[in-house]
């Protein structure tokens, strides 16, 4: 028994589009009663007119800049990550050698690395491209190694009584084994690229979002960081939808796993 | 002619070689025949499988398939049907049924075109003509059964060596595929080895039993089933058949609590 497609999407987003008007009216209205001054939270209306204002300079520039970071720094990530993740599943050694050298790599805290960057590569795209790499790496190359180790023994066995060799099992078995996993961290790591441009964007920049967004804090202009804020925002929403579609498209004809 | 025979095999999971679970077995199997084992749990036939298909190595004894001794690398020459279909979800029906071919490497396994054809003829016979582009899980428990057996028959060995395939079928789809393989196999020509727990399965099916003692020390029994080919799926209210049941439940009985 399947529900249309609209019954289906109301049941599961219907009460969350219904609050987002509620909340925006009643935000809205304690601002303009004057509760809050609006140089500490601006009006809904004032963000989308600080939006269309700054429009030219938001989308035109920062947004794009900002985009190139992440779209450069999360297929930087993507490639190296693959290449670590199979390297440590194919050869142990690797695994033993490397592994707990990622996780020490987790355990600094990225702002307080990221001004070395800076420093090392300068106000140009590559140290926030360095800064984004970090961030979306580890959660790659975990989920692909998991994903990878996830390949079924009987499977492996029943293979090689039809005498597949190692790459045909690494081919047919595990690879379409690890692509739910894989792309388990994709999203994460999707989500976590945008806040790492942004993180190196406010330390030294001279374009993109977060650069924006702390010039515009610095001038009170709350109104216009808010929009920035929210073009931040959406922009990690609209990646994030573009792997769920990318991962819907290639596990669609698959049924479950087990 | 002998198409496997085993000479007092030995089996150990545990390096110092104690507490074989395979002790001195000795076997001999011919072309064309069909042969159950049956043996309580643990009594190591899964183990049995495993090494004549080549996944394990015996601790002593030597493995004849076709009269050549067989010494290390036997994988790839016997056909191996474990209990869980192990249908690749993420393959058609007919991608399935093409991964033996895939992985033969040897110039006799033909050209993809007629082993498409053969797959196609083939499921047209085993009453799947219209699911060859269906996925796995859109297919019932018999029927998935089915083209695992398909699978099996592809890799084109003419020793079948059948894991319990029927062991995780109901009752009466399990009664479906007896019929079903006794009408396929007087013209399939090939030479099976038969797992099963099942023992009116095992007098229906074959043509000589084994039963694999509980302890490893106190000798297989062997047991011819006389009765005529072709075989009838309710020849099992045959008077000469319930006296092979019962003299099997009997040797079964007596090894077990003795």
């Amino acid at each position: 028994m399947r529900r249309p497609l609209y019954k289906q999407w109301v049941h599961d987003y219907g009460w969350f589009v219904l609050l987002i008007p509620l909340l925006l009216v009643s935000w809205q209205s304690v601002v303009t009663l004057g509760w809050v001054p609006s140089f500490i939270i601006p009006a809904p209306t004032s963000i989308v007119l600080a939006l269309f204002e700054d429009s030219h300079l938001l989308l035109g520039q920062h947004l794009i800049a900002t985009l190139e970071e992440v779209t450069l720094g999360f297929l930087l990530s993507v490639i190296g990550g693959v290449m670590l993740a199979v390297g440590m599943h194919i050869f142990r050694p690797i695994e033993k050698a490397l592994y707990p050298f990622l996780i020490i790599s987790q355990t600094i805290p990225l702002i307080a690395l990221s001004p070395i960057f800076i420093m090392w590569f300068g106000y140009t795209i590559w140290s926030k491209v360095a800064i984004v790499f970090l961030t979306a790496f580890f959660p790659i190359v975990v989920s692909t190694y998991d994903g990878l180790k996830k390949g079924d023994g009987d499977y492996t066995e029943l293979l090689l009584t039809m005498g597949a060799k190692r790459w045909d099992i690494f081919r047919t078995i595990e690879i379409p084994m690890a692509l739910p996993s894989f792309f388990s961290g994709l999203k994460l790591s999707i989500v976590y690229c945008v806040v790492g441009a942004t993180i190196g964007e406010w330390l030294g920049g001279t374009e993109g979002l977060g650069y924006f967004s702390r010039r515009m804090s610095s001038n009170m202009h709350t109104d216009a960081m808010f929009a920035s804020i929210l073009l931040l925002s959406l922009l990690g929403i609209s990646l994030f939808i573009t792997i769920v579609i990318i991962e819907k498209q290639l596990l669609k004809r698959r049924g479950s796993t087990k | 002619m002998s198409i496997l025979s085993l000479d007092d095999l030995t089996y150990s999971y545990s390096q110092s070689h104690e507490s074989p679970i395979i002790q001195g077995l000795s076997m001999n199997v011919h072309a064309g025949e069909f042969i159950s084992i049956i043996g309580v749990s643990g009594s190591g036939k899964s183990t049995l499988f495993k090494l004549i298909a080549g996944l394990l190595e015996p601790n002593c004894c030597e493995i004849h398939i076709h009269g050549e001794k067989c010494t290390t690398n036997r994988l790839g020459e016997v056909a191996y049907m474990p209990q869980k279909d192990l249908l690749l979800p993420w393959r058609t029906v007919l991608d399935n049924c093409l991964l033996p071919w895939e992985f033969n490497r040897k110039p006799s396994r033909g050209h993809k075109k007629e082993v498409i054809a053969n797959i196609q003829r083939m499921l047209e016979r085993f009453g799947l003509g219209k699911y060859e582009h269906c996925y796995p899980n859109e297919l019932s428990g018999g029927m998935r059964q089915r083209v695992a057996f398909l699978r099996t028959l592809i890799t084109g060995q003419d020793l079948l060596l059948l894991d319990e395939p029927f062991g995780a079928l109901d009752a009466m789809t399990k009664k479906e595929m007896h019929r079903w393989l006794l009408e396929l196999w007087d013209d399939l020509f090939k030479t099976v080895l038969f797992i099963t727990h099942d023992l009116e399965e095992a007098i229906l099916l074959s043509d000589r039993i084994y039963l694999l003692p509980s302890e490893p020390d106190q000798g297989v029994q062997e047991m011819h089933v006389n009765l005529p080919r072709p075989r009838h799926y309710v020849m099992n209210y045959d008077p000469h058949f319930i006296q092979l049941r019962q003299d099997l439940e009997q040797r079964l009985y007596e090894k077990t609590f003795i």
